[in-house]
């Protein structure tokens, strides 16, 4: 079993719906990025979430559009972002890491070797925004070999004829995107979620995580009771951004206001009860 | 995805349509006045000395530029689909204009936008697009200039895609956009191919068009691709050099990637980031180029070369005082081509190039260049 599937397993077993946290690698800086994602599963996250950065975030808003910016700028690569996941490994081998970014890094990086390097480094599963199921072949062929999971996007605008090329060659969980729109704009409302996850279950067994436009414990707990996670990004991204020096260097207290953040969206996915699905 | 899917439905059964391309031609006579004339630039071609060179004459359809071509054909096809807001990219603003000119034609909203850089660069173009009715959106994202545009435009289209159409400016972006910008193109090529056969007599030897994208030479080369014996030139923004790294050229001085739902030539750097394109020119200004220009280039069909900023500041000035024709820097690049391979052939060798855009929105830009304060 996948690190996925048996956290997945562990959070229905516990009657609870999971957190994911999204944090893009090497923001602000490669080290005050590794303490940070090294402190995220003490703090409540069940899945991390790495962004890969991307020079062209076509999917992004302006707070993780400057978070890869401001990566890039600190020298990150892909092939730092895997050393990331090698190094936090290191010190947890339970919790599951998913990469998440833009199919020409990749591409540059080869596909395959992509795919055998991010396992090795203990990646589990990618998420590639701008790369169709129609066209992804190239990927899910030799990431389904190296047993890397390739997690497919689902938004408002996937309709019934849609959904089945959409969930055929999807593994680990679905993203549904819960609005349609970019990261860190809107928040859908918690009766449209449920009715979107509730469409998503009739088309596959897969466990469904919804994203975009979560923010607080509240809505995470909402989303947690018709999901089996909640995935929140830009708002812990934001308060990255807030304890900044004007210099883009962190303040001393960066690390620990964004694990307080990420507790409080952990209670509250804990707290909510699940419906029952 | 599924946005891209109803654009290509829709365009799918608006080709099959004969009144969709009825009112499309319409709109070309008698709103962009076309056919845009084929004329033999007899004083650059004695100049030259070989070649006989006839000059597509794109600059004098309505807005100045080739553009407008596509922006209608999208428009219209925009205005079957039902949707009610235009929104556009744009580097230099040509596009931008031709996009802002057929919403007020249309009576559609029209948001445009434009790299922060670019319009400081080009405000006599921002303040057309204004005084035209459209809202400018500056972008400040990225570098600000036209890739970030197209993925502000991007965003926008999949938060608004209930009633928003997005025109693309050039033959690149996710299918069907590539093939549907290069179908409303083709009517350059069949135009030159119809005036040349009544000119001369016959098909023309070598092809000329500039490329930042690439839709003008596309929609010159790709009536002619069948035809053998009619050789083509595509003319890339050399920038500074392409050995400076400092140039807009994708196909000579790029790598192969994936960006804005195509898989093309790509500046980019050793790890996928894309890298800034330079030039002179606004208008090739951007990172990539259409795929089925790397297609042709991998099949040896087309030829590629460059032109550096320096070379096509050199055609500009010619082209102005041996024909009287103030050009665009964009067809600039293909004259310093032509000046380069014309006197080395024959004087029964016909080329035609693509005079795709007129110069008065660079006159600033040249002044500068040439130490002019205007």
């Amino acid at each position: 079993m996948s690190r996925i599937e048996q956290r997945f397993v562990a959070l229905r077993a516990a009657g609870r719906a999971g957190l994911v946290t999204y944090l893009t690698a090497g923001d602000p800086d490669p080290d005050t990025s590794a303490r940070l994602f090294a402190g995220l599963a003490a703090a409540g996250a069940d899945l991390i979430e790495i962004g890969m950065p991307f020079s062209d975030p076509m999917a992004d808003g302006p707070v993780i559009q400057e978070a890869g910016q401001r990566a890039l700028k600190q020298g990150m690569t892909l092939r730092r972002t895997l050393a990331l996941v090698r190094e936090l490994r290191g010190a947890d081998d339970a919790t599951p890491i998913v990469l998440m970014g833009y199919y020409n890094p990749i591409y540059r990086y080869g596909a395959e070797r992509f795919a055998h390097d991010a396992v090795a480094a203990g990646v589990d599963g990618v998420i590639v925004v701008d790369l169709p199921p129609e066209e992804d072949a190239e990927l899910t062929a030799p990431a389904h070999a190296a047993r890397l999971d390739v997690v497919r996007l689902a938004t408002p605008t996937s309709d019934d004829r849609r959904l089945p090329s959409i969930v055929a060659h999807a593994s680990g969980f679905i993203y549904y995107v819960a609005i349609a729109g970019i990261t860190g704009t809107r928040s859908a409302d918690a009766a449209s979620v449920a009715a979107a996850v509730t469409r998503l279950r009739r088309f596959t067994d897969l466990p469904v995580a919804v994203g975009f436009g979560i923010r607080t414990p509240e809505q995470a707990a909402e989303v947690a009771r018709a999901a089996d996670a909640a995935v929140v990004g830009s708002s812990l991204v934001q308060r990255l951004a807030l304890n900044l020096n004007p210099d883009n260097t962190a303040k001393p207290g960066l690390i620990d206001a964004v694990l307080t953040d990420v507790r409080a969206l952990a209670a509250g996915v804990r707290g909510a009860r699940r419906n029952p699905s | 995805m599924p946005l891209v899917l109803a654009v290509e439905e829709a365009y799918a059964a608006a080709r099959r349509d004969q009144g969709f391309q009825a009112e499309l031609d319409y709109y070309l006579e008698h709103y962009v006045g076309r056919p845009s004339p084929l004329y033999f630039a007899e004083r650059l071609t004695r100049h030259f000395g070989g070649a006989k060179l006839y000059l597509k004459r794109d600059e004098l359809n309505h807005t100045g530029a080739h553009k407008i071509n596509n922006v209608l054909g999208q428009t219209l096809l925009a205005r079957r689909m039902g949707k009610r807001r235009i929104i556009a990219e744009t580097g230099a603003g040509q596009h931008g204009v031709a996009t802002a000119t057929a919403c007020a034609l249309f009576d559609l909203p029209c948001v445009v936008y434009m790299g922060a850089t670019d319009i400081e660069r080009q405000k006599p173009n921002v303040f057309r697009m204004k005084l035209l009715g459209a809202e400018v959106i500056p972008v400040h994202s990225g570098t600000a200039t036209l890739k970030d545009a197209m993925n502000e435009a991007l965003r926008d289209w999949v938060a608004h895609v209930e009633d928003t159409f997005y025109v693309i400016g050039t033959v690149a972006g996710p299918h069907p956009y590539p093939a549907m910008v290069r179908d409303f193109q083709s009517v350059i090529g069949e135009e030159t191919r119809a005036q040349l056969e009544k000119a001369e007599g016959r098909l023309p030897d070598t092809l000329v068009a500039c490329i930042g994208g690439g839709s003008n030479a596309m929609g010159l080369f790709h009536p002619f691709l069948d035809d053998p014996d009619v050789a083509m030139i595509g003319v890339e923004a050399g920038g500074h050099g392409i050995e400076t790294g400092l140039h807009a050229a994708s196909l000579s001085g790029g790598e192969p990637g994936v960006l804005h739902g195509n898989r093309t030539y790509l500046l980019q750097d050793a790890d996928g980031q894309i890298r800034d394109a330079h030039s002179i020119s606004a208008g090739l200004d951007y990172p990539g180029i259409g795929p089925e220009h790397a297609w042709l280039n991998e099949l040896g069909r087309v030829q590629y070369v460059s032109i550096t900023d320096r070379e096509a500041l050199e055609a500009f000035q010619l082209a102005s005082r041996l024909e009287g024709i103030i050009p665009a820097l964009e067809p600039a690049h293909a004259l310093a081509h032509v000046a380069k391979i014309a006197p080395t052939v024959p004087r029964d060798h016909l080329i035609v190039m693509n005079m795709c855009g007129r110069g008065d929105k660079d006159i600033f830009a040249v002044a500068d260049h040439l130490g002019v304060r205007l």
